[in-house]
């Protein structure tokens, strides 16, 4: 038996020991736990690049948990999978890779972050609960175990919002954060119960498989939709999301950013896979695109008039979700028509699948070079700041190389998934290319306000005595200025092995589906 | 039309607490109405996997008992969502009672520093 057959289930399970090992290497020393934060991290980002190149090579894999076989998907004389199942098509292996990515850069950053506070080793054990949570999300093919897992990932992730209790901000944000996310979990469930109640089953495959078009499911979907709306932060439910990422630790948000990315993968799945062969009508569709419009729109007209960095940057974010939401929601408008899914459908799935990983690796990059300026200076604040140029050369260096991705300037990787996007909504209705333009200059507008008054200007005599941050923190960063240099220099590289597989497995309900069941066929001969 | 009557009471349970969450001012009693969400959420379920006149579903060697039996799938799920709802719940009140602790009061007015 070939080990790589079990990467799913080792994807979780690394994260997940090093989460309740993590309070005993505290026993060896602060030396013995930052190095298993970094090796924990850096043996779930390998386990991660394994499975996707392993899907790309073979298409989905099928993991089944708790049962005879690891691939026995259908029990002898049931027609339908009752395991728990893992699984990983090329949608789910392209998230996971990035999400890993976006794991390790904060992990490499709060290692120098995080040393000047006690109970690190909380920290730790809270930091890989949430990545298990996150890649469980992302590789399940059970909803039961969506809901479980988008738990694991929050209650995870409202500990480590709130890590700085010191703080009454941090709290009130983390509260905030738990309301709007433990509700958005209850719908979610209470969906899945709305389908088990018709089906019998919570497996993703079989329902799509079997599920019609009626009163039940239509509940279903519009709370799934509600959900996972809130989850990822779109408007009119995005307050919590300045107010966590801009309070949470740095090498958090960066993380948080990732396990935002998960709630919209499942967002994704739930329209694509289960849904898909419902979507001929425009209602569904338009909703996402105009959620992803308003969502655009505000967030970045919030973000011009925030003072301060973290808050400015995070309302960003909800412009950015913006941005996917539109590209998808143009996928899913051509997603019956086969002439419309070749002329923009399919460019936009790609633009909003490219803007993903795009968004994640600035987004994060962005959010760390915030930190630093928060560890360095003490200070949050940008009116208090300028002139730091010269205290923070690399530091600055590495958020032009952000600002220039999310603004969306030419070379750089924003600039590929932004332009896919606009070219495809165009041709839906010119008024969404419009507002997407506008976002993007005034997105570019309150860059330029954090770069000049932050890094450029006169010195300021109170950061006199300012350093460089420390290496893990410069290390953390340049793993996803790295990534986004790759990203941006070989574009075509990147649209053809990253994003088009991704979009392709997307569109593609028949092989999620198919996978499941021929795992049956092929599985049964134990 | 009877047997539906547990959905409308589940229905009302939901909406409740929904109601409670939006328009309670007192940070504890929106941490009860999250609990009555919950609360309606696992009885929803429950009631959902409920047979008229079933049994527990336990298979045993000895046999007896009736063929017909409630679904036991629910049953798992609604252990699992009661675990998970009570570790939200006591990480909620251990927030209420740091916020209380840092702001001097519970009332959602007084805590909003982060704004704009």
């Amino acid at each position: 038996m070939n080990w790589q057959d079990h990467l799913p289930a080792l994807l979780l399970a690394v994260p997940l020991f090093g989460a309740f090992l993590a309070p005993l290497t505290t026993l060896g020393g602060k030396g013995l736990r930052n190095a298993w934060f970094i090796f924990v991290s850096s043996v779930f980002t390998l386990i991660a690049f394994l499975l996707w190149v392993r899907v790309g090579a073979t298409g989905p894999a099928i993991y089944v948990m708790g049962g005879q076989g690891w691939n026995l998907a259908l029990p002898s004389g049931l027609s339908i999978p009752v395991r728990i199942l893992m699984e990983v098509d090329a949608f789910s292996a392209f998230m996971v890779l990035l999400s890993a990515v976006a794991a390790l850069a904060g992990a490499i950053f709060s290692v120098n972050y995080m040393e000047r506070f006690s109970g690190v080793e909380k920290f730790v054990a809270l930091y890989f609960l949430m990545v298990t949570g996150m890649f469980g999300m992302e590789i399940t093919g059970d909803f039961f175990n969506f809901f479980v897992f988008l738990e694991i990932s929050s209650v995870a992730s409202f500990g480590l919002v709130a890590f700085w209790r010191d703080r009454g901000e941090a709290l009130e944000a983390a509260f905030k954060y738990m309301l709007v996310s433990t509700l958005g979990a209850m719908m979610v469930l209470v969906a899945v119960a709305f389908l088990y109640s018709r089906y019998n089953v919570v497996n993703m495959a079989a329902l799509g498989k079997v599920i019609e078009w009626g009163m039940v499911e239509k509940t279903a979907l519009v709370l799934f939709l509600t959900a996972l709306a809130m989850k990822c932060g779109a408007v009119p439910m995005h307050m919590w999301m300045p107010d966590a990422y801009a309070e949470a630790p740095a090498g958090v948000t960066c993380a948080l950013i990732a396990v935002s990315q998960a709630s919209l993968y499942g967002l994704f799945r739930v329209c694509f896979t289960i849904y898909g062969s419902f979507m001929g009508s425009p209602m569904i569709p338009w909703v996402i695109i105009v959620l992803g419009v308003l969502s655009m729109f505000i967030g970045v007209s919030m973000a011009v008039i925030q003072k301060e960095v973290g808050r400015l940057i995070a309302y960003h974010s909800v412009s950015q979700v913006g941005y996917m939401l539109l590209g998808f929601g143009v996928g899913l408008l051509a997603l019956g028509d086969a002439r419309a899914m070749a002329d923009y459908g399919f460019t936009a799935l790609k633009g909003g699948v490219f803007h993903i990983v795009n968004y994640t690796m600035y987004k994060g990059l962005l959010f760390l070079a915030a930190g630093a300026l928060y560890y360095a200076t003490g200070s949050r604040n940008l009116n208090e700041m300028g002139g730091l140029a010269r205290q923070l050369p690399k530091t600055m260096v590495l958020f032009m190389i952000a600002a220039a991705a999310i603004a969306g300037l030419p070379p750089f990787n924003g600039f590929v998934s932004k332009l896919l996007i606009y070219e495809s909504s165009f041709a839906v209705h010119p008024i969404l290319a419009v507002f997407a333009m506008v976002t993007s200059v005034l997105t570019l507008a309150s860059f330029v306000k954090i770069f000049q008054t932050a890094f450029l200007g006169p010195e300021l005599k109170k950061f006199k005595d300012v350093r460089e941050v420390p290496g893990s923190m410069l290390a953390g960063m340049t793993v996803l200025a790295c990534a986004i240099l790759v990203l941006s220099l070989f574009p075509t590289w990147s649209l053809n092995h990253l994003v088009e597989p991704a979009a392709k497995a997307l569109v593609d309900q028949a092989s999620y589906i198919g996978a499941v069941f021929a795992a049956a066929a092929t599985g049964g001969g134990l | 039309m009877i047997g539906n009557f547990p959905y409308l009471v589940v229905g009302i349970l939901f909406v409740m607490g929904f109601i409670g969450l939006v328009f309670e001012r007192n940070l504890m009693k929106i941490a009860i109405a999250m609990s009555v969400v919950e609360a309606a959420t696992n009885l929803f379920i429950i009631t959902l996997g409920y047979r008229s006149g079933g049994s527990i579903p336990v298979w045993t060697m000895a046999g007896g008992g009736s063929s017909r039996m409630v679904l036991p799938t629910p049953q798992a799920l609604t252990l699992t969502a009661i675990v998970i709802g009570l570790a939200t719940t006591a990480l909620m009140l251990s927030f209420v009672m740091m916020i209380y602790r840092h702001y001097g009061s519970l009332d959602v007015r007084d805590v909003r520093r982060l704004r704009g």
